[in-house]
């Protein structure tokens, strides 16, 4: 029997070389001009900074914790930039790459991060769900959610501004998760227009994708009746031709499909976790040579997209945005102690509301106390 | 007027309203579709309301809540059937870290108008896994509601309550009742009441039987033991009060409180085990509040700490009329 694994990444798309080679493809063209490529780098730019940033403000003890997205960007930026704008997107805890295509003020992610609320953006202006920290459990909501869309007639229509899919995202970990096979059922007998958007960045916290998968993950697709593809998760072209074509696909009605977007997780889990205990620095440098943010650059000089001055003002934005990000975060205030009574219920339930009515004669006790 | 229906078909009525009323109520589960339901609670509404509206899901419970999240967020109001009490813990993640969470998660922006309809207890001579009470596990979760029905005429106005309001419901209903009969006034059975309010709110409960020596607390399958209970009582010169909790989060503490302040004593009966059960709270915010018109301390009736036992011992595992007796004798004694 062969090791798939051990056999290497197996059929893969790819449009843009680690040297910044333009690639073909028999299925997939590029769908990004050079325009459009040079502002697709910017995104990546500043994402990678954001992350950057907030793994130091982590250590700083400004946030609890983080989960770096560090080699992921060109994963998640190519698959946002596929979205339409009636398209929703339900996220793992580490889509900040996500996050920012979709217009997420990023201070809102590292508020979350820091402890002051558990997710404060608006999931219906954009389009993106709250962060999930369990395991999983969000893909069966973004097929739920794929049900409401075919029960509203917003799919297979033709119409380009009514149809909408719906992405789901997850990582090689979660797709051990019950939760993510009975979504894959969901979505197969129902047709939902949903894309499983799986980035498979070779860890769930230490565990190798061969600890959850006997097959290559973008073949699990196979036995609930739908497509599976393999995509260079580095590779921000091929991301975001392969995401479209299958979002596309999804609102036309023609129901589900498992994008698997091969990638590598350059930093830590999280910033509780210490890599060198399950992997080496050789591998990371491997994997280095395979970065999702050099091979655009390269692109794009060599095509004369970019010059230095462009890069130069890139770099200056950067370092004013973490600047920016840095003195907002240490200017988030504590939320009020009897907030954490708000929105327990749509409407006062009495066990709460007597709760709150003696924690806040509680709390107003010190005060008076003080005021003597 | 009224009407005379079994408890599953004033469900099933209640259902048929909620479905009419509102475009966007969806009912799914396992066979909720072609066969009506294995109890046949939604008998009929696949044919009239469409496969997309009565979804026969597939056989997997946390997908079915899951997908009820995700179809919440859409703005649809999905009522889900459990099949059985015990098969919902497949589903318990979606239920307590999902649905109940994401309202107060999202700072209040995100409604989980989403009811869960659970058949639960014994007497029914079932196989394992078919007779359970896992309603404390729910109540004990913030951010669900918890509600149970004990007669038809409740359970057509209550689940008819459930599926207009905007927050998580699990909603329990008594499946030894089933098929026990009773009145359900018309306007229950039309809506009319329920549109225009004038039913009883939701999350209160009812003194359905005044009496003055010991208050007698339950829900679900166990109200009708009770008031047999109280039947017999009264023909030895006892005089119980019943009081149907319906609501088990929020407790409506108010009712029971100002009952157990008339009587002095209090017994609360349950099929749930009672170590840690609804009673076990009930005991201790009773005491809190009442403890000077206490003439005994709060005692339970309800099933033992052990696994639900084969059927052919489930009628010494269950709170009968005869436990139900032998506390108010106790409470008596103090």
């Amino acid at each position: 029997m062969t090791d798939a694994f051990a056999a290497g990444p197996g059929p893969m798309i790819s449009l843009l070389s680690p040297e910044g080679e333009r690639l073909t493809h028999p299925e997939h063209d590029w769908l990004l001009d050079d325009d459009t490529l040079r502002a697709t780098y910017r995104d990546l730019v500043l994402v990678r900074r954001l992350d950057v940033e907030a793994t130091a403000l982590q250590r700083q003890g400004e946030l609890g914790l983080w989960a770096p997205l560090l080699g992921q960007e060109a994963a998640q930026v190519g698959a946002g930039r596929a979205m339409a704008r009636q398209d929703h997107a339900f996220p793992t805890y580490r889509e900040h790459g996500l996050a920012w295509v979709l217009g997420v003020d990023p201070l809102q992610l590292l508020s979350l991060f820091r402890g002051c609320d558990q997710g404060s953006w608006d999931p219906a202006e954009h389009r993106l769900h709250l962060y999930t920290i369990v395991i999983g459990d969000q893909v069966l909501h973004a097929t739920g959610y794929a049900m409401g869309v075919q029960r509203d007639g917003a799919v297979g229509t033709g119409d380009p501004s009514r149809d909408a899919a719906v992405l789901a995202c997850f990582g090689d970990g979660a797709s051990a998760q019950g939760d993510v096979s009975e979504a894959f059922t969901f979505a197969g007998v129902m047709n939902a227009p949903v894309v499983f958007f799986c980035q498979n960045n070779q860890f769930a916290i230490s565990a190798p994708p061969d600890r959850q998968s006997r097959v290559p993950l973008y073949r699990r697709a196979d036995g609930f009746g739908f497509p599976g593809v393999r995509v260079d998760g580095n590779d921000v072209v091929a991301v975001h031709a392969v995401t479209s074509a299958a979002l596309d696909r999804a609102r036309r009605g023609e129901g589900p499909m498992l994008v698997e977007a091969f990638t590598y997780r350059m930093g830590a889990h999280t910033t509780s976790d210490d890599p060198s205990r399950y992997r080496t620095q050789a591998d990371v440098e491997q994997w280095r040579h395979r970065d999702p943010l050099v091979r655009v650059r390269r692109y794009l000089e060599r095509a004369g997209a970019v010059d230095a001055a462009f890069l130069a003002d890139l770099d200056a934005e950067a370092e004013a945005f973490a600047e920016r990000l840095r003195a907002d975060l240490r200017a988030l205030p504590d939320p009020a102690p009897a907030t954490l009574f708000d929105h327990v219920y749509a409407t006062p339930h009495a066990q709460v509301e007597a709760e709150r009515a003696w924690f806040e004669t509680y709390q107003a006790s010190f005060a008076s106390e003080e005021a003597h | 007027m009224a009407t005379t229906l079994t408890l599953a078909k004033a469900l099933n009525t209640g259902l048929r309203r909620a479905l009419e009323s509102d475009p966007k109520v969806l009912v799914m589960g396992e066979d909720v579709g072609r066969l009506g339901g294995v109890f046949r609670v939604t008998d009929g509404l696949a044919k009239d309301f469409g496969d997309d509206r009565v979804v026969d899901t597939p056989l997997a419970e946390s997908g079915i809540i899951g997908t009820a999240i995700g179809l919440a967020l859409r703005g649809y109001r999905p009522v889900c059937e459990i099949q059985f009490d015990g098969f919902i813990y497949p589903a318990y993640d979606q239920l307590v870290s999902q649905l109940a969470k994401l309202h107060y998660r999202s700072g209040g922006r995100l409604r989980m108008p989403v009811v869960v309809r659970v058949p639960f207890g014994g007497g029914i001579g079932a196989v394992e896994h078919h007779s359970e009470s896992p309603e404390a596990y729910f109540a004990h979760t913030a951010g669900l509601r918890v509600v149970a029905c004990s007669n038809p005429a409740d359970a057509c106005a209550m689940i008819q309550q459930a599926v207009r309001g905007d927050e998580p419901v699990m909603f329990f209903e008594p499946k030894r009742r089933y098929w026990d009969k009773g009145e359900v006034p018309d306007d229950v059975v039309d809506g009319s009441s329920i549109a225009a309010g004038r039913a009883p709110a939701l999350y209160v409960a009812r003194v359905l039987r005044p009496g003055t020596d010991v208050t007698v607390a339950a829900y679900g399958p166990t109200v009708a033991t009770a008031l047999a209970a109280a039947d017999v009582a009264a023909g030895e010169g006892r005089s119980l009060e019943v009081v149907d909790l319906r609501t088990l989060s929020p407790l409506d503490l108010d009712t029971l409180t100002a009952s157990v302040r008339r009587t002095g004593r209090l017994v609360v009966v349950h099929e749930a085990t009672t170590f840690l059960g609804m009673g076990a709270e009930i005991a201790a915010a009773v005491t809190e509040r009442c403890f000077h018109s206490l003439e005994a301390p709060v005692l339970r009736v309800g099933g033992f700490h052990t696994p639900y036992p084969p059927a052919r011992l489930e009628d010494h595992y269950l709170p009968d009329l005869d436990r139900v007796l032998d506390a108010v004798d106790r409470a008596l004694a103090f």
